[in-house]
This record gives structure tokens, sequence and C-alpha cells, in this order.
């Protein structure tokens, strides 16, 4: 195995800032403050660095792939870096304030970018492993210490044990992969799976690692059946936590997913496209009709977060049984990164907005009563809160809706209609909770003898605004980033033993036109 | 135009919101008659093809373009759409009390995203505006309605996304089949797709999902029949202005996609499928006129008037003949003048006795003469006294359903015109109650007559519903050749079919290429 050095250089940066944030972290009062800025200092660092690019350095893992997750991962981590400082702000020096977030949040936060990105680039089963953990560890922590409250620990413990249950289910995968072929990198797995393949003799091991790691990692993306513990976490932890919950671990699943998917070089077996197919329609609605009957909108908004996996996994059905896939929009696999960037976008506007509010008892306003009549005392986050909720239904003028274009374009151009009108009816389901919380923020009334008030700090507004801008801006100047996906994400790089030689020809196409 | 009136908009002002928003529209009007006037110079009334077409590319990688382009059907509707528009914001804004800014933001965006509708030559493009139009009168309603606004808003809303959301599948599964087909790549426009579905027809099966796809959208937008209770709820809790607007042109959005899109997109399966639309078509006529009939509600009296007229409008479409057609396109015309009118007479009596009951009020004619005739003349417009516009309209779609007899005949005519009848009997009851008799108002209001501003609103639209009265071919002439341009495909099916005894159905299955079998 080797392992390209060079191109692993954003994630060293990200991770010698985090180890910088831990270590200002404890230096008193002064270097405490300079923590955030010394993140935002290394994810730009870090962001530029893979954009610019470095000599001779080659991706590791997926061809393109960490090209587009690495400055993604960036961009987002910043948005959420910008976000805590809400929590962090309130009350002051007040030692029982609910909401001071223990200064390790941010560092620890870094490290988890550190671990999406490495799953991004993985090219070793054990590193995959170690990438989704890294991901993983440091978000318990978070949780759990996001606000000092009974149920911010407990939601840690919750996600802390399934994560723990998930992580034995997909080791369990990786080890049967590793019996099934003798071998931890992919490529070699690859070659293995193919000759297999070829003699007709496939080991069912394969079978059963592929399905046990994709159950596994349905944790980190929450879908079904390994969604419970998500509206008890995302409402337990503090909003702006929330919203990285909502983001980060979603993103290393489906990179994660696509590794896993693409060792089995061409198509997937059926039984495993069969059961990725029966995981995506119940994922979906599970999440839409569960969310129907939330009265919490944090935990409405945790529903669709597991809907919207459901509707990704449209893409990786459709990257995973595309024929030939010579246009941008049959490619499932660009559709998904594309919408990842749609998502993340408006789930930090959503839960952003949900973190600025406050009642009287310095506790989150959570409920649709409590964000009634938002637009008369607080019209910019409701403002913010409508672009959140319409880009998440997919609704034209945000990028929502280019997603849903472009996942249901790739799904029917690989001939999956049914899956199409399955998940269509579901955003039609979906827009009834996305309407009432639209509603309650527009036409509702703020009840009488709640207080409600606004904490605004500048950097989370920032964040927001700009969340709330790049959805709509990403609706009419999508061509870049359309085209950045389809470049993250060639066709064939699903299928490489089978056409390695065009799959070079096109990363060097790609490449030409990165460098033009 | 479209691009126009949101370039104004970031400009709206809690000050002179209203005489702003009233420039703004009246501005928007004449540029669209200057575009219909160059319409005209470039070629004297009759093409079928589009004019003033530009585009701006957008996703080039998904064959997404913003397309611009008119013919004169669409040039119609916009000018109904700009025409309106001035009047509604001069005839309803009185009633808004609070939150002007808002109000006059909505109905702004509501007039781009219609117009946008209408001039959008690229079917994502399309789909964008259609559903867009969702958002600005969500909030109309939502905040400006009434006691039961919230429900109103919310029913309307789920009804027409869930429709236009099945309508997105079909769509994505036009231009994936062109796709498949064709290897130029992936292209959304119109013009595009329906010239190459002229040459690879698909198959009869296929035809079927795409029109149920297409009617899911359209259908509940027109409405028709079964689908149509969103409507009366939505009419009566928003507010004048809103009304309107929906009455006026929204309800015009799903005929439009329907002519636009179901007639060449699959012919095959909409004559197939005529029977039973059509019967919905009558039944939706029939139906609501007997709701009509019993109304104690004045606004949803003619809400649902406006749901009995709509189904002449398909009725006349489904004949795929030049009367029908034209009678069909002329319908949406008029109909847009007189009801939106009528809705504005009856938002101006209930700002003058906040009620909308027909058994409170009794005898205006005696207190508010001027209103009196508006409300009689636009009554008689809308039921189709000859000399005024709705006659020409409802007597052409009723002709051609009679001749349609390959795919209508008078089984649907004579029950139809039946609804005329009760239209008559309904609309001069009501009439005659609010109108004459004995005066009667509720207690604790005064009826004082119309206003400079409101009598301003409403001359406009009496003099268009005159002239399209007297002049009808104003309209037909221009509309004729590109409304045969989209009905060919069906009437080449309905001629083979009655050349030979072959079912044309059956021909058209087997020889299109079956994408279906393809991609399986």
């Amino acid at each position: 195995m080797s392992i390209n050095l060079d191109a692993l250089w954003p994630q060293i940066t990200v991770a010698i800032g985090a180890c910088a944030c831990l270590g200002f972290g404890v230096a008193g009062p002064r270097g405490a403050a300079a923590v955030p800025w010394l993140a935002g200092v290394a994810l730009v660092a870090a962001a530029t660095v893979e954009l610019v690019g470095l000599p001779g350095a080659s991706p590791n893992g997926m061809v393109g792939m960490s090209a587009f997750v690495n400055p993604l991962v960036c961009g987002m981590g910043l948005l959420l870096v910008m976000l805590t400082s809400q929590a962090r702000t309130t009350g002051g020096s007040k030692i029982d304030d609910p909401y001071v977030m223990p200064t390790e949040t941010v560092p620890l936060m870094l490290l988890s970018l550190v671990g999406v990105m490495l799953c991004a680039s993985a090219q070793d089963l054990v590193w995959l492993f170690l990438a989704l953990e890294l991901t993983s560890l440091p978000t318990y922590v978070i949780v759990a210490t996001s606000r000092r409250q009974r149920v911010a620990q407990e939601a840690g413990v919750k996600y802390f044990f399934l994560g723990a249950l998930a992580a034995a289910v997909f080791l369990y995968g990786f080890a049967m992969l590793y019996g099934a072929t003798g071998a931890t990198a992919f490529t070699e797995i690859r070659q293995v799976i193919a000759s297999q393949i070829a003699l007709g003799e496939v080991s069912p091991f394969v079978s059963c690692g592929l399905a046990l790691s994709i159950l596994g990692i349905c944790f980190k993306i929450a879908a079904v059946p390994m969604h419970a513990y998500v509206a008890d976490v995302y409402q337990g932890a503090a909003a702006p936590v929330t919203a990285m919950l909502a983001f980060v671990p979603k993103t290393a699943g489906f990179a994660a997913l696509f590794a896993i998917v693409a060792l089995t070089g061409a198509e997937p077996p059926a039984a495993i496209q069969c059961m990725v197919w029966i995981i995506a329609v119940t994922t979906m609605t599970v999440g839409n009709v569960l969310g129907l009957v939330q009265k919490d909108v944090k935990r409405v908004l945790a529903y669709s977060s597991i809907a919207h996996s459901g509707y990704m996994l449209v893409g990786l059905i459709a990257a995973s049984s595309s024929p030939a896939a010579s246009q941008p929009i049959h490619n499932g696999m660009a559709a998904v990164l594309f919408y990842l960037v749609g998502y993340g976008l408006a789930t930090t506007v959503c839960f952003g907005v949900l973190g600025a509010l406050r009642n009287s008892n310095d506790d989150e306003v959570t409920s649709y009563e409590g964000i009634a009549g938002l637009v008369s005392t607080q019209p910019r986050l409701a403002a913010l809160m409508l672009v959140g909720t319409l880009s998440l239904l997919g609704f034209p003028l945000t990028v929502g809706f280019l997603g849903k274009i472009y996942l249901f374009g790739a799904a029917m151009s690989a001939s999956h209609r049914w899956l199409v009108a399955i998940a269509v009816l579901n955003s039609a389901i979906a827009a009834v909770y996305y309407l009432r919380i639209a509603a309650a923020c527009y036409f509702g009334e703020q009840p009488t003898g709640q207080e409600r008030r606004a904490v605004t700090c500048a950097p989370a507004t920032l964040a927001m605004t700009l969340a709330g801008l790049a959805s709509v801006a990403l609706f009419l100047f999508a061509e870049p980033l359309a085209n950045a996906a389809h470049r993250a994400a060639p066709p064939e790089s699903l299928r490489q033993p089978v056409a390695t030689h065009e799959a070079e020809v096109r990363g060097e196409e790609s490449s030409a036109d990165a460098g033009h | 135009m479209g691009g126009l009136s949101i370039a104004l908009l970031p400009s709206t002002r809690p000050g002179s919101v209203r005489s702003f928003a009233l420039i703004n529209a009246v501005l928007t009007f004449a540029v669209s008659l200057m575009a219909a006037w160059e319409c005209h110079q470039a070629s004297p009334g009759t093409t079928a093809s589009f004019l003033l077409s530009s585009h701006v590319p957008w996703i080039s990688a998904f064959g997404l373009r913003f397309d611009f382009g008119i013919d004169a059907i669409a040039m119609w509707l916009i000018l109904l759409t700009t025409f309106l528009m001035p009047l509604v914001i001069l005839g309803a804004a009185d009633s808004i009390k609070q939150r002007h800014k808002e109000f006059f933001l909505w109905i702004l965006v509501l007039e781009a995203a219609m117009l946008g509708t209408f001039v959008a030559r690229d079917l994502i493009f399309f789909y964008i505006c259609f559903e867009f139009t969702l958002i600005p009168l969500y909030f109309l309603i939502g905040i400006f309605g009434s006691t039961q606004r919230l429900k109103a808003a919310r029913v309307f809303f789920l009804y027409t996304f869930t429709g236009s959301m099945l309508t997105f599948v079909g769509v994505l599964y036009v231009a994936c089949r062109h796709a498949m087909l064709h290897t130029e790549g992936w292209t959304f426009n119109i013009g595009a797709l329906t010239a190459a579905l002229a040459n690879h027809p698909m198959s009869l099966v296929e035809q079927r999902w795409i029109l149920l796809a297409l009617l899911a959208g359209f259908a509940v937008k027109v409405p028709l029949f079964p689908v149509h209770t969103w409507l009366p709820l939505a009419h009566t809790e928003a507010p004048t202005a809103g009304s309107v607007v929906l009455a006026g042109v929204l309800l015009k959005l799903g005929t439009y996609g329907l002519l636009r899109f179901a007639l060449p997109m699959c012919p095959a399966a909409l004559v197939e499928a005529a029977p039973i639309i059509g019967t919905a078509a009558v039944v939706g006529i029939l139906y609501t006129a007997l709701i009509c009939w019993v109304q104690k509600d004045l606004k949803k009296l003619i809400a649902y008037s406006s749901v009995s007229h709509l189904g002449f409008c398909v009725l006349g479409m489904l004949a795929l003949n030049p009367e029908g057609l034209g009678g069909s396109m002329l319908y949406m015309i008029n109909h847009g003048l007189s009801t939106g009118a009528l809705f504005l007479c009856v938002g101006m009596i209930y700002d003058r006795f906040h009620t909308r009951r027909i058994s409170e009020m009794q005898g205006l004619a005696r207190t508010m003469p001027v209103w009196a005739f508006f409300m009689v003349f636009f009554s008689f417009a809308s039921v189709g006294l000859p000399g005024l516009n709705g006659f020409v309209g409802e007597f052409l779609t009723l002709l051609g359903a009679f001749k349609a007899t390959d795919v209508l005949g008078y089984r649907y005519a004579i029950p139809a015109a039946a609804g005329m009848i009760f239209a008559a009997i309904y609309m001069l009851t009501m009439v005659g109650r609010v109108v004459f008799g004995p005066i009667k108002i509720p207690a604790g209001t005064t009826a004082s007559d119309l206003s400079r501003r409101e009598v301003t609103s409403l001359v406009p639209l009496a003099i268009a519903c005159l002239w399209f009265g007297l002049f009808p071919n104003t309209i037909l002439e221009t509309v004729e050749q590109p409304l045969e341009a989209l009905a060919e495909p069906a009437r080449a099916l309905l001629a083979a079919s009655n050349a030979s005894s072959d079912s044309a159905l059956a021909a058209a299955e087997t020889t299109a290429p079956t994408f279906m079998g393809t991609a399986d």
C-alpha cells in the first residue's frame, strides 16, 4: 500500500490547527478567545492548500473525491465554527449558564472534520475504519458537553453506545471482506472480487461483508434501521452542534459508502442493490412520516435529516446501476455530492436560527409555539428560516431544488422510475412539516406570557446569512458546483477494474479541465 | 419582462409602497403592450413560431437554460396578467390594513412568477415559475386572509404542490427519454422536446403515464372536478387581490399547461382519455353549478362558478377542433376578466359590510347604483349574455364539443349547455337578491357607493369585456395558428383513425420506438 502523504496536507493542516487550538484553549481566557480564529485560519489554509494544489501530489482514494470533499468540509466547518460562537457568548461569565461550551469543542470539531476528509481519501479498509471513528469519537464528546443539561449528557451516552454498536457492525463487515479477499487495500480487494466474478464463484462473505458494512455506515448517515438515535441526540445537543451532527457524519458516511460500493467494481450483487433500495425507501418514508407527528422543531429537522439520507441513497442506487454515464446528469454520485452541499447549507441555516432563540429560562426555543410569529420580532431570522426550509423542501429558487433535479434525474436515467415516484411523493409529505415551520414563523402569533429573545452575535449571524445567501445564489449560479461535483465523481471510478484505461483518460481530462 | 419586475422589487419601500407597486405594474403592462405590438409587427397576426426569444445559459451540464419566448397564446395571457395587476392593486389594496410592504412585495413577486410561466421556453424554467407562484399566494392567503386563512393556505399549497411534484416526474421522464433517444444530450427546451416527440412519439403506455403526471399538476390547478376542493376554500379566505389573481390568471396556468404540454406530448393518450376528462369536466360544470345555486356565501358562489366555467374551457380544449380550441383560449381570457371583476365587486362589498352572506344584504341598487351597475354588467358577462365577452367563448366551446363527433360529440355538449342555463339561473338569482328588492344591509354599516378609485379599477375591465364581446376576432385570429400547431399531433391521430378502420392508437403503440422496452 502506498500512501501519497503530499496529498494529505489539507488533513494535516487541520489536524495541526486542532492541536494548536487545544493548546490555546488551556492558556487562559485570552488564549481561549483566540481558538475560533485559529480554527478558522487552519480551515482556510487547508482549503487553500487543496484548491491551489501541491506539486506532485496525486490524490489518494477515489479519483477527484477528496478534491471536492476537502474544500466543502473546510467551508462548512468554517460556518459551523462560526455558529458555535453563538453558544459561548451567551450569559457571559455566569458559571451556571447552560450554554457555555467548553473550549475543547472547536478543536474536537476540527478533528472530526479531519476524519471526514480522511474518509474521502481512504484507500484501505483499516484507513476507512479509523477515519470513520475519527469522525465520530469527537462528536460524542461534543454532544455530551454542548450544554450543561441532563438532556445533552443523555444524548451523548445514547449516541456513544449506539455509535459503538454501529462501528462494531461495519467493522465486522470489513473483517468479512478481508477474510473473503485476503486484502485490506481497496485496489487489491477490487481485483480479487473482479476475478471472483469472472470465475463465477463470488465468496458469500463478500456479499455478507458488503451488507454489514453498508448497514453499519447507515448509522453515520442516519438511515433506517440505524436511525433510532437521531431525534433524541439532535434534540439533546445544543443547536449549533446539531447542525454539525446533521452534516459532518453524513458526509463521511456517504464518502465511505461510495468507497464500499466501488469495491465490487462493476455492479454490486443484486441482493445488495435490493437492500439499498429498501433502505432508501424506508428511510425517506419513515423520516417524513415520523417528521409529521413531531412537536419539537429540532426533532422535526432530525427526522427530515433521516429523510434526506433516503433521497441521497437514491443517488447511490443510481450511481451503482446507471448504464454508461456519459452525461453529467446521469451521474448519481455527483448528484449526492451536489445534494450534500445544498443540504449542509440549509441545515446550517435552520439550526442556526433555532440556536439563536432563547426563552426566559435561557433555554433553547424549539417548539412550534415558541417560534410562532417570529417575523414580527425577528424578521431576519424568520426570512432565513424560510429560505432554509424551502431549500430542504427542494423548492425552486433554492439550491435544494437543483439537488432534487440532479438526484432524480440521475435515478430516472438509470430507469428507477418507481423510486423517483416514491421519492417525489415523499417530498410532498415533507412539504407538510416544512410548511408548518414556515407558517409558524410567518402566520402564527407569539403566545402571550412567553418571553423570547434572540441571542445575536456577529459570527453566527454572518454564518447563517452566508449559508442562506449561498442557498439562493447556488440556484442561480450552479454551473461551477455541478461541474465540480461531476469532476469529483467520474462515473468510471465505481468500476475501475473493468475500465481502467478509460478511467485514466477521464482522469487526465478532468485534471486538464481543472488546470484551465 | 419577468426579470424587469423582479429587478424593480428590491427598491420597494414602506412609505409610498402602493403607488410604487402601481407604477411598477402599469409599467409592466406598458412593456407587455410594447412586446405585443412588436410581435404583431414582426408577423402580422398569424404565426406559430416564437418571437422575442432569447436565452441565458444556466447549467449547461444539465441542459438547463433560461429560455424565453412568446407566441400569440402566451402573449394574450401575459396581457391579461399585466392588465389585471394594476387594477388589482388599485381596486383591492385598500382592504389591507397592515404589513403593506409585504403585501405589495408578494403581489409583484406573484406577477413576476406568472409572467415567467408564460414566457418560459424551457420545461424546468416553466416548472420553476409554476411552482413559485405558490409561495406568494401562500403568503397572501396566510397573512392577509380571513378567519380560516391558515387552513386555506395550507390546503392550497399542499394540494397543488403534491400535484406538481408528480408533474415534475413526468417532465423528467420526457426529458430523460429524449436524452436516451438522441445523442445531443439533455435538453428541457420545450420546442426541441415536442419536435422530437412529433417524430418519435411515445408508446401509448408511456403517454398514459405522462398524461397522468401532467394532469396531476395541471388538473389540480384548473381545477377539474374531483380535485377542485381546495379552490372554494382558498378563494373565500384569500384577500380580494388574491382571489382576483387566483381566478384571473393562476387557474389559467393549469389550462395553459394542458394546452402547451399535454396536447403535443401525449396526443394518443389524450384522445383515449378524452371521454374520461370530458366527463369530469361536464360533471364539474353541472355539479358546481348546482352548488352555486344553493350557495349562501357570495364569494364562494363566484369561486364555484369559476370551477364550472373552467370546465367549459377544458371541454373546448378536448374538442381538438379550431372552434373548441379557439373558444377555450377565448374563455381563458374572458373568464379572467369577468370573474376577476366579480371578485373585485364582491371585495368592495366585503370592505363595507364585513360579511359575505347573501341573506344579509338586499336591494343594494338603491344606495349603491354604480356598484350595482358593475355587478350586473359583470354577472351578465360571466353568464354569457350575447354582446359581452362570455358569450363567444361559451358558444364556441360548446360548438366545438358538438362538432367534435370523433372525440366528444353531443353527449357532452348537451349537458354542458344545461350547465350554461344553470349558470344563468344562479347568477341572476344572486344578483336579483343582492342588487334588487327592498333594501337591507347589515347593522352598523353604511352603504356608501364606489369611490373614484374603485370605479377607475372597474371601468377598464368593463371596456375590455365589451370589446372582446363585440370583436372576439382580435384574439381568435392571432391564436388560430399556434393552437392548430399544438393540436396537430392529436388531429393527425384522429384523422388516421377515421381514415382506416384500424385504431390509430394501436398503430401508435406498434410503431413508436418504445423507450420503456429499451430501458428495461
